[in-house]
C-alpha cells in the first residue's frame, strides 16, 4: 500500500459521489447524498454570496479600487496604504474604533448577566407571565434595524442632552453620582466603581440589546427537565444550591451562543459610529478601498474579541462538566 | 407525640396551628416565598416600566400640539388632542404605500429564509456526509461575519451581476445590472445567505438535533421516504421553532436598514429608508417655499419621529400577540423532550 498518496483519503470520502464504485451503492453512501442536497442551497449561497465577496473584498482592501461606469471596477495595488489611511490618517476611525470597542466589553458582561437573571425570573410561574414576556420581547423589535439610534440621530438632540445634563450637574440632586462620591470616599478601587456606575446608567441600552438572549435563555430554561429538581428537592437541595448545581450548568452551554451573538450584535448595531463611518466612506466618498480596509480591522477585532471570550467560557463550562 | 395521637396536618387546621406543629418551618418558608416573589414583583414591574415607558411617552407626545411640547405643566396627558402629526408623518413617510412595501417585501424574504433554513438544518442535524464540519464552520463563519466586511464587494457584485460568465455569454458581453432589483436579495433568501440566517441554521439545528432518532426509523420501516419523512414527521413538530425563527425573521427584515439600503432603495420605498431619512426631509416638507427649507424645531422633531418608530412598532407587536402562543408552546415543547 505504499503507493497511495496523502490525497487518496479524500478521494475515498468523495467516491459516494460517484457512481460506478463498490462504495457508491451502500446506505451509508446513499444517506450521504440526501444530506448533501438538504445543504446545497446553503453551499451554493455561501460560495457566490459571502466567500466570494470576502475574498474580492479582502483583495480590494490591498488596492486602489476606482469605478468604471458601465464596466465594472479597476484595482491598482497599493500594498498597505489603505490600512496606513484608515488607522493613521482618517480623524475618526481610530477613536470611533477604541471607544465602541471600550464600550462592548463592558455591555458584553452586563448584557449577559441581566439576560441570564431576566430570564431565570420569567421563567418562574407567577401572574401576568404572559403579560411580562410580551414585554421583554419589545427590545426585540426596538433594538434592531433603523430604530435603534434614530431619536439622537440629529445634532440638535446631542446639544439638548448635553445641556440637560450640564442642568443636572449644576443643580438638584444626582442620585447616582452622589451615591458614586460616596463610595469613592470610602477608598474602594475608584475604577471598578466607574464601570459599575457607566453601567447602571446604561441600564435600558443593556435591557434593549438583552432581547434576544433572554429569549434563548429561557428557552434553555424551559428544556431542563423538572424531575431534576424533584430529585433534588428529595435530597435536600435548598433553592439556592439547585439553582448553582443544576440551573447554571444547564444552561451553560448557552451562555457562549448569547456571548458570540452580544458581541456580534453589538458590532453590527446601526448606531455603532464605526459602522455608520464605513458606511459614508464606501457610498459617500466611494472609497471602497479604504472601507474594506476599514471593515477588515473591525472584523478582525471582533473576531479577536469572539475568540478570547469562547476560550475562556469554554473553560469555565468545562469545569461544570 | 406518641403514634396513637398523630394528627395529619390538615387543611382545616389554622395556619398558625400548623406553623406551631412544624415547629415554626412553615412559616419561615411562607415568609422565604413571600419576600421572593415581592423582589420578584419589584425587578419585574422596574424593568417593564422602564422598557414600556418610552413607548408610552411617544404615544401621549404623538397628539400634542406643538405648542404643548415646550410647556411644562404636561407631562403626559395633552391638553388638546390632535391626530394632525400623525397625518404629517403619514405624508413624510409615504405612508400606506412604503407599508405595503415592507410587508410583502418582509413577508416574502422571512418565508424564504426560514424554508431554506430549515432545509439545510435538518441536513446538518441528521446526515453524514463528507466536509460536514467543514460547512457549519462556515455556518458559524455566517453567524460572525459582520455584514458590513462584505458590503462593497456585494455592491460591485450586484452592480455589474455575472455568473461566472454565464450572463455575459447571453447578454453581449455585459454584465447586467441587479442592484436596482429585489432579485439579488431573494437569490440570498434562498440560499440561507440573508440577514443573521446562520442563526436561524443553528437553532433549528439544534432542535432537530434534540429529536429522538427512532421516529425516523421508525417513519422510514413503515416506508417513508426521505421527503415525506422531513414533511410530515420533523416539520409538524418542529413548528413552533420554525414559528419562532420566523417571526424574527421578519421582525429584523421589517426594520432592516443594510438590506434595504443596498439592495431595495433604488426601487421600492421601504418604510425603515424613509424613516431613517424623515429629519432630513422634514424641513422640505414644512416650508411653503419647495425649493427651500425651514429649520423644524429640535423638539417637533423628536416628535414626529416618535410617531414614526410607534408606527412602526405596532404591526409587530399584533404578530407577536398572534403568534405568540406558538411562540411559548416551542419554547415549553423543548421541554417536553427528552
Amino acid at each position: 500500500m505504499n503507493d497511495r498518496h496523502w490525497y487518496d483519503k479524500i478521494l475515498d470520502a468523495f467516491r459516494i459521489y460517484i457512481p460506478g464504485n463498490d462504495v457508491y451503492r451502500t446506505m451509508r453512501a446513499r444517506s450521504a447524498r440526501t444530506g448533501t442536497c438538504f445543504i446545497i442551497p446553503f453551499i451554493i449561497g455561501f460560495l457566490l454570496f459571502m466567500a466570494k465577496p470576502m475574498v474580492e473584498s479582502f483583495i480590494m482592501s490591498f488596492n486602489d479600487v476606482k469605478l468604471i461606469p458601465g464596466e465594472g471596477y479597476s484595482q491598482t495595488y497599493v500594498g498597505l496604504d489603505n490600512y496606513n489611511t484608515a488607522l493613521r490618517v482618517d480623524p475618526e476611525f481610530n477613536t470611533y474604533l477604541v471607544e465602541e470597542v471600550g464600550q462592548m466589553a463592558v455591555n458584553t458582561i452586563a448584557t449577559l448577566v441581566v439576560s441570564f437573571v431576566v430570564a431565570v425570573i420569567l421563567n418562574q410561574e407567577f401572574k401576568g407571565r404572559t403579560l411580562a414576556r410580551a414585554i421583554f420581547f419589545l427590545p426585540v423589535i426596538l433594538s434592531s434595524g433603523v430604530l435603534p439610534g434614530i431619536e439622537h440621530q440629529n445634532e440638535f438632540y446631542d446639544m439638548m442632552a448635553g445641556l440637560a445634563q450640564s442642568l443636572e450637574e449644576s443643580g438638584g440632586v444626582d442620585l447616582s453620582a452622589s451615591l458614586q462620591e460616596l463610595l469613592q470616599v470610602s477608598g474602594v478601587g475608584a475604577g471598578v466603581f466607574d464601570v459599575i456606575f457607566t453601567m447602571i446608567d446604561s441600564i435600558y441600552d443593556i435591557v434593549m440589546a438583552s432581547g434576544i438572549q433572554i429569549i434563548v435563555f429561557l428557552s434553555g430554561l424551559q428544556a431542563i427537565s423538572p424531575s431534576l429538581y424533584e430529585a433534588a428537592d428529595v435530597e435536600g437541595c435548598s433553592g439556592w444550591e439547585s439553582f448553582w448545581k443544576i440551573t447554571f450548568p444547564m444552561v451553560s452551554p448557552l451562555l457562549l451562543v448569547n456571548c458570540i451573538y452580544t458581541i456580534i450584535d453589538f458590532f453590527m448595531k446601526n448606531d455603532n459610529r464605526v459602522m455608520e463611518l464605513i458606511y459614508q466612506v464606501t457610498y459617500q466618498d466611494m472609497k471602497f478601498g479604504v472601507s474594506s480596509a476599514m471593515s477588515w480591522i473591525y472584523f478582525g477585532i471582533a473576531l479577536a474579541f469572539i475568540g478570547i471570550s469562547s476560550f475562556i467560557i469554554t473553560r469555565a463550562v468545562k469545569s461544570y462538566e | 407525640m406518641s403514634k396513637s395521637k398523630t394528627v395529619f396536618i390538615g387543611n382545616n387546621k389554622s395556619f398558625w396551628d400548623r406553623n406551631r406543629r412544624s415547629e415554626g418551618y412553615l412559616l419561615k418558608r411562607q415568609m422565604k416565598k413571600t419576600a421572593g416573589s415581592v423582589i420578584r414583583a419589584l425587578l419585574l414591574i422596574g424593568l417593564c416600566f422602564m422598557i414600556i415607558q418610552p413607548m408610552l411617552m411617544r404615544f401621549s407626545v404623538g397628539f400634542m400640539v406643538e405648542k404643548d411640547l415646550y410647556d411644562t405643566t404636561i407631562v403626559l396627558v395633552p391638553r388638546e388632542v390632535t391626530l394632525e402629526n400623525y397625518q404629517h408623518v403619514f405624508n413624510m413617510t409615504d405612508f400606506p404605500n412604503s407599508m405595503l412595501n415592507t410587508l410583502w417585501i418582509s413577508l416574502l424574504v422571512s418565508v424564504l429564509q426560514v424554508v431554506s433554513c430549515t432545509i439545510v438544518a435538518y441536513g446538518f442535524a441528521r446526515y453524514e456526509f463528507p466536509l460536514k464540519k467543514l460547512w457549519f464552520a462556515c455556518v458559524i463563519m455566517l453567524i460572525v461575519v459582520p455584514p458590513t466586511t462584505i458590503q462593497t464587494s456585494l455592491y460591485m457584485n450586484f452592480a455589474n451581476f455575472d455568473l461566472f460568465g454565464i450572463v455575459r455569454l447571453f447578454n453581449g458581453g455585459k454584465p447586467i445590472n441587479l442592484r436596482t432589483s429585489i432579485l439579488p436579495y431573494l437569490l440570498m433568501s434562498i440560499t440561507c445567505m440573508g440577514l443573521k440566517n446562520g442563526l436561524y441554521i443553528f437553532m433549528l439545528r439544534q432542535y432537530f438535533a434534540g429529536v429522538p432518532k427512532s421516529l425516523e426509523e421508525a417513519a422510514y420501516i413503515d416506508g417513508c421516504g426521505t421527503v415525506h419523512t422531513f414533511t410530515k414527521i420533523m416539520l409538524p413538530d418542529a413548528m413552533p421553532t420554525i414559528a419562532s425563527c420566523f417571526l424574527f425573521g421578519f421582525v429584523w427584515q421589517w426594520t432592516d436598514l443594510f438590506y434595504s439600503r443596498n439592495f431595495l432603495q433604488a426601487k421600492y420605498s421601504v418604510y425603515s429608508i424613509q424613516l431613517s431619512s424623515i429629519t432630513s426631509r422634514m424641513g422640505r416638507y414644512f416650508s411653503q417655499d419647495a425649493s427651500k427649507a425651514v429649520v423644524v424645531p429640535v423638539g417637533r422633531q423628536q416628535q414626529l419621529i416618535s410617531i414614526g418608530v410607534l408606527i412602526c412598532c405596532i404591526p409587530l407587536i399584533i404578530l407577536y400577540c398572534f403568534t405568540q402562543k406558538t411562540f411559548v408552546k416551542s419554547l415549553t415543547m423543548t421541554g417536553s423532550k427528552e
